[in-house]
């Protein structure tokens, strides 16, 4: 008897979840917004997939009905991907620590 | 052309490179190694796609164009984007991952050959109930966001829209969407997928209508938790494991700040979902409305006040991000600092508008994170404080959570503001804070309160100072 590979896929989203539980309480809480926009920028690994679909036409026709669909969502994971990184990074940046050898 | 078994483990460590840039937030300090974490993931995952499909010919430089485009776009925007407008921009980019896990089940509906998922008309079943699960989270997600992004932007009133009938409305049409699922995985009909689409656009954009401006704070992290769960669905769909481990993280992330926004205003989540607040107060607000003697001051009194304390406890509020008012604060604390007085930042879990909102922001003013604590770590040390200056804040700081069971707030946990020797209350006017609910704080003996904009308020006290 053979397992169904979806078994396999429901399982690493399972244990993702509590991955993601665990993960996410440690997080301190003033981080929380570079959090949402981190996450944000990583859930457009969605990306993936409209690569498939945007190649999903033959060399003669690269555009048709459905990998037009595949690249409008390549730029719009792209705006997701570039703008949640960068904006996570200039936020990032602005924590400081106090400077000890100021006073 | 790779093998499928090597792609599949590149997709796996482009997991594991997510959930470390996830793990990377634990502290200020390694945020930005793990922000580095996640770009690495993210790249491997899209050369690993590249290679899998193997096709570099026109169709290849299209797609770069369009992640160009998309890409130029995105960063102009991060590069541009004022820290103040966070929420929006976040509420905005969840609408975009929405939209994108849309497109993408749309593409595998109409071409499934492409996604290994079978032919037109006769898709792999397991594979069509995940795509159209994916495909309606992904629109809620999309007009959710919209909405949430309008009322935050402010071409929306924040104000509920509420109307009779509206939950069971709501129910029929979530009943409707679960019975257009069963109905197209048995018929495989595409008119039923676009019906599908349809009402799941129109159910995001009535379940975020009744919510008020002040919950937006549950509502961007409820939709993080969607845009995650939309991503999974897909992944599913493409047998994706980056996508499905991406997705499980997001969508566990998204619900666990929208548990501790909730826990903030000690409100159930169901009861922020459903609108609860604005329309059952009004009446209450106003019969019981009385005039009541307030103390107000100007900024000397302010300044002096100030100049006399040895401690002063800073409580930002959203009316803080509004007036734009983090920079002129952070002078006006470095000049009490010069005076060698010790001051400290209190923010309550649901200041601003969004997880975080108000840290980003002293962030941005070069306010030390050290210097800033949460609900729990600083409330016992108002009791200590000579001067608590509560600029922008309001039912955060409201006696009446912990006194008056009536109260709608009541219970929810507030920074103990009044304990301190005296309070600075930078407020516009007295009017109550949303919803309705006065704030006992004006009326108590030790309270001045400085009616003006907080910017100017507080730039008027560094030049008193």
């Amino acid at each position: 008897m053979e397992i169904d590979p979806l078994i396999f896929r429901l399982s690493i989203f399972i244990l993702s979840i509590f991955i993601g539980y665990y993960v996410v309480w440690s997080v301190t809480p003033s981080l929380h917004t570079p959090l949402m926009s981190v996450t944000n920028a990583i859930s457009s690994v969605i990306i993936v997939g409209a690569i498939i679909a945007g190649l999903s036409g033959n060399s003669d026709s690269v555009f048709n009905s459905s990998s037009i669909f595949g690249f409008l969502a390549i730029s719009l994971a792209a705006i997701n991907i570039f703008g949640g990184f960068l904006v996570t990074q200039r936020m990032l940046a602005m924590y400081k620590k106090k400077k000890k050898d100021k006073k | 052309m790779i093998s499928a078994n090597l792609s599949a483990i590149s997709y796996l460590v482009s997991g594991v490179l997510f959930i470390l840039a996830l793990r990377g937030l634990s502290s200020p300090e390694t945020s930005r190694q793990g922000n580095l974490f996640g770009i690495l993931g993210m790249i491997i995952a899209v050369t690993v796609t590249f290679l899998l499909i193997g096709n570099f010919s026109t169709g290849f430089i299209y797609v770069l164009i369009f992640i160009l485009v998309g890409g130029s776009i995105g960063a102009f925007i991060a590069y541009k984007i004022p820290m103040t407008a966070m929420p929006e921009l976040v509420a905005g980019f969840h609408s975009l991952v929405g939209l994108a896990a849309v497109f993408v089940a749309i593409s595998a509906f109409l071409n499934p050959e492409a996604f290994n998922l079978g032919v037109p008309g006769n898709i792999k079943l397991g594979s069509l109930i995940e795509m159209s699960i994916g495909a309606a989270v992904g629109a809620i997600t999309f007009s959710g966001s919209v909405i949430a992004f309008l009322k935050l932007q402010g071409l929306m009133s924040g104000s509920p829209i509420t109307f009779k009938g509206q939950h069971p409305l709501n129910a029929i049409i979530l009943i409707s969407i679960v019975l257009l699922i069963y109905l197209l995985c048995s018929t495989q009909s595409s008119n039923l997928f676009w019906i599908l689409l349809g009402v799941s656009f129109l159910i995001g954009f009535l379940l975020i209508i009744p919510i008020g401006g002040a919950d937006m704070p549950v509502v961007i992290s409820m939709l993080n938790s969607y845009s995650g769960w939309a991503a999974a669905g897909i992944g599913f769909t493409l047998e994706n494991s980056a996508l499905i481990i991406t997705g499980a993280l997001v969508g566990s992330s998204g619900a666990i700040l929208s548990y501790i926004m909730c826990k903030g205003m000690n409100r159930s989540f169901f009861n922020v979902i459903l609108g609860g607040w604005g329309a059952t107060d009004e009446v209450k607000g106003s019969s019981t409305k009385e005039q009541r003697p307030v103390k107000s001051g100007n900024a000397d009194d302010a300044a002096f006040l100030m100049k006399n304390a040895s401690s002063v406890i800073i409580v930002p509020g959203y009316g803080m991000a509004v007036a734009q008012a983090q920079h002129a604060l952070r002078e006006m604390v470095d000049t009490l600092k010069k005076n060698d007085i010790k001051v400290s930042y209190a923010i309550h879990p649901v200041a601003g508008r969004m997880p975080g909102h108000m840290n980003v922001l002293l962030a941005e003013a070069n306010v030390p994170y050290d210097e800033v604590f949460e609900l729990e770590e600083i409330n016992n040390d108002f009791a200590n404080a000579d001067v608590a200056f509560v600029i922008g804040a309001n039912d955060v700081t409201n006696p009446v959570a912990k006194t008056d069971p009536q109260s709608p707030i009541f219970g929810m946990p507030v920074l103990d503001v009044e304990k301190c020797k005296s309070v600075l209350f930078v407020k516009r006017s007295l009017s109550p804070g949303y919803a309705g609910i006065d704030n006992d704080l004006f009326y108590k003996e030790n309270t001045l309160m400085l009616f003006a904009d907080a910017k100017k308020m507080t730039e008027d006290i560094t030049k008193n100072l």
